[in-house]
């Protein structure tokens, strides 16, 4: 009955003084919707990430040049690279291999009918588009001949498709990048954008052959993707894949390789860590403005308390013991942190929803996210309102009295 | 005894300044007396009001309150002696502003746990008494003087005290105001509950049945007499 009558002297405190109940609060919802905002985003960002890393397969795997770095890419330097040999040479010699996609890619401007388009453009193999699961929406892939040979034909992703062409089927038309012609044979189906938010539909993919006699110019191979037939078996296939290029490379035994494999579910992992780290560190961030927050009520609740010294004096005389006061004060503090609480909750979830909309990402709510900000900026109040509540609740009757 | 003080003295600050509010005083009120404390400003009538209210704690002597001495009870211990026997009425009106008149009144039998319906009613019944009803939802700036004071002493008197302590209850408010509230004060005191009442007035201490003098932080007289006759309550209600 007492918390009651507390929280109903309470509400008409803080309509006494809606400005300054409104601004102390402001630093509690700005700091629960924060929170609310940073650890939706980061777990629907992870999320995402892993949606987009399992959607290029577990079973996908790849070797480049350089020797491997922990976490990060692989240190470039001066090491050889690889070219078509070194594909077919482990279609050769390791066995469970679905497909083997040597790769060069290279940015270029696409032209067609007065439209223009800066892209990424890939020289694969027929393996690519089963390696990198990309599917076809019309049209067709290129033929063993056309790969043979280097022919000047090319597929578009569905972003330049739509660049260049708008609404007229882009089959059989034929586009230029720099000084070559290149025709269309097929238009793959979108994947949307990654969870890095690039892109992945805004690419030209041309047969190896054709990329490396008229557009890098040279036989090098960037990267090589190799997707395992049963994703049970790439850490197996990743060991032999690592054997058979220290034997092709010449690399003595114990020796530093100066080429790096990669499977998916190492990938997904780093980036899991990367992202896991960064979430806790916009939670840390969106942390310390709730604590500010904390600190602006406790400022508040202590200015109160001396504008109502009197006030104190007189409950006290009649009747009020000191924790009667603690507790009002305390209610007081709470009951002003619990509703910018909540209100935090309704901005940082609308937020959430907003962004993760404009992301595109997938909003992951779960009622611990709720129910933790909504506890914590409960204990905010409590935390930061003892102090002044204590001090109420000490004050000698008659000094509270004689107060001004 | 109802109350005793025994060689009370209260000092105020140290050595070369130090002051004496109160020297070596001894007073005894029984149940049922109506004591006015008269003298002059700084003679000490507050602090002894207060000391005799648990308010406020002597530096030396014992304070006896039926017949129980209070000089070793902590804070919390004189906050529940004030709650279970002691009603206050202070110069000035001291009601929570903003509140209203119902409120303020209902806010003692709030700290003893009374329940909501029977705290409304009851102090609808004190308000009634001290001649406010029908001015229960004013908010005390919305109330003259003299009717702030008779609000503090339907405050005072809601919870049914032994005794009712007031400081000069009349000493902001015109005359003809400060005799409705010696009214009211006068048919508490009729009703079996005692009143000890700080005033420089001395019109008003003639309602009292005992005059007690301060000077200097000593009681220099302490004479008893017949109270004024006050009309009856309707006429003081008028
Ligand atoms: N908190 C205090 N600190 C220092 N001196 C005080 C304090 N309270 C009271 N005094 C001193 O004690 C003396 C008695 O004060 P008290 O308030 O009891 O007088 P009073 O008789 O009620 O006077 P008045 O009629 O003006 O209210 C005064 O000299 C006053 O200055
Ligand atoms: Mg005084």
């Amino acid at each position: 009955m007492i918390v009651w009558n507390a929280i109903h002297e309470t509400l008409r405190q803080l309509r006494r003084n809606p400005m300054r109940s409104m601004l102390t609060m402001l630093g509690i919802l700005i700091g629960v919707a924060a929170v609310i905002a940073m650890i939706a985003l980061g777990r629907g960002a992870s999320a995402r990430v892993g949606n987009d890393l399992s959607g290029l397969g577990q079973n996908l795997l790849f070797v480049v040049p350089g020797a491997p770095s922990s976490g990060g890419p692989p240190h470039r330097n001066d090491a050889p690279p690889f070219d078509e040999r070194d594909a077919r040479a482990i279609q050769r010699e390791i066995t469970g291999i679905a497909g083997v996609a040597p790769t060069v890619t290279r940015s270029g401007v696409a032209v067609y009918a007065g439209q223009s388009r800066r892209t990424t453009v890939n020289g694969s193999s027929a393996a690519y588009f089963t390696v990198m699961s990309w599917h076809l929406a019309t049209g067709r892939l290129f033929n063993d001949a056309e790969l043979r040979v280097g022919a000047p034909v090319c597929v578009l992703g569905q972003t330049v498709r739509n660049a260049l062409f708008g609404i007229t089927d882009p089959i059989g038309a034929t586009i230029r990048i720099g000084n070559i012609s290149l025709r269309v044979v097929g238009v793959l189906a979108p994947k949307g954008s990654s969870s890095f938010g690039q892109d992945q539909d805004d690419l030209i993919v041309v047969p190896l052959a054709t990329h490396q006699r008229r557009i890098s110019g040279t036989h090098d191979v960037e990267a090589i993707f190799v997707s395992a037939r049963d994703e049970a078996e790439s850490g197996r296939i990743r060991a032999d894949i690592d054997a058979l290029m220290r034997v092709r490379r010449h690399l003595h035994v114990g020796e530093t390789p100066d080429f790096t494999v990669r499977d998916m579910k190492e990938i997904a992992a780093m980036v899991g860590s990367i992202t896991g780290v960064l979430t806790s560190l916009l939670a840390a961030i969106a942390a310390i403005s709730l604590l500010v927050g904390g600190i602006g009520i406790m400022n508040i609740m202590l200015v109160a308390v001396s504008e109502r010294t009197r006030e104190i004096g007189i409950r006290l005389a009649i009747g009020a013991l000191g924790r009667d006061v603690l507790a009002q004060f305390l209610i007081e503090s709470v009951v002003l942190s619990a509703i910018g609480g909540i209100a935090g909750i309704t901005l940082g979830l609308t937020g959430s929803y907003a962004i993760t909309r404009k992301l595109d990402i997938p909003l992951e709510i779960d009622p611990l996210l709720i129910v933790v900000p909504f506890a914590f900026s409960a204990a905010v109040g409590v935390l930061f309102g003892y102090f002044p509540a204590r001090k109420a609740a000490r004050l000698n009757p008659i000094d509270a009295l004689r107060h001004e | 005894m109802l109350m005793s003080m025994q060689r009370v003295s209260k000092l105020y600050g140290e050595g070369e300044s130090e002051i004496a509010a109160l020297r070596e005083i001894e007073l005894q009120i029984d149940t049922g007396e109506f004591v006015a404390l008269m003298g002059p400003s700084g003679s000490g009538k507050s602090t002894c009001l207060n000391i005799l209210g648990c308010l406020d704690v002597p530096t030396r002597g014992e304070y006896l309150f039926q017949d129980v001495p209070t000089s070793r009870f902590d804070n919390d211990q004189r906050a529940r002696l004030r709650r279970r026997f002691l009603g206050f009425v202070f110069q000035g009106f001291n009601l929570l502003p903003r509140t209203s008149a119902v409120e303020n009144v209902e806010l003692p039998l709030m700290y003893r746990g009374v329940h909501a319906r029977v705290r409304r009613a009851r102090a609808m019944e004190a308000l009634a008494q001290v001649g406010l009803a029908g001015r229960e939802h004013h908010s005390p700036a919305q109330l003259s003087g003299g009717q702030q004071q008779r609000v503090a002493i339907a405050r005072a008197l809601v919870t049914d005290p032994a005794v009712v302590l007031a400081d000069e209850p009349t000493g902001n408010v015109d005359t003809a105001r400060a005799r409705e509230i010696m009214e009211v004060l006068t048919r508490l005191n009729q009703r079996g509950i005692t009143i000890v009442m700080v005033t420089h007035e001395a019109d008003m201490a003639l309602y009292a049945s005992r005059v007690v003098r301060f000077l200097d932080g000593g009681i220099v007289s302490d004479v008893r007499q017949t109270p004024l006759a006050i009309a009856t309550a309707e006429g003081a209600a008028a």
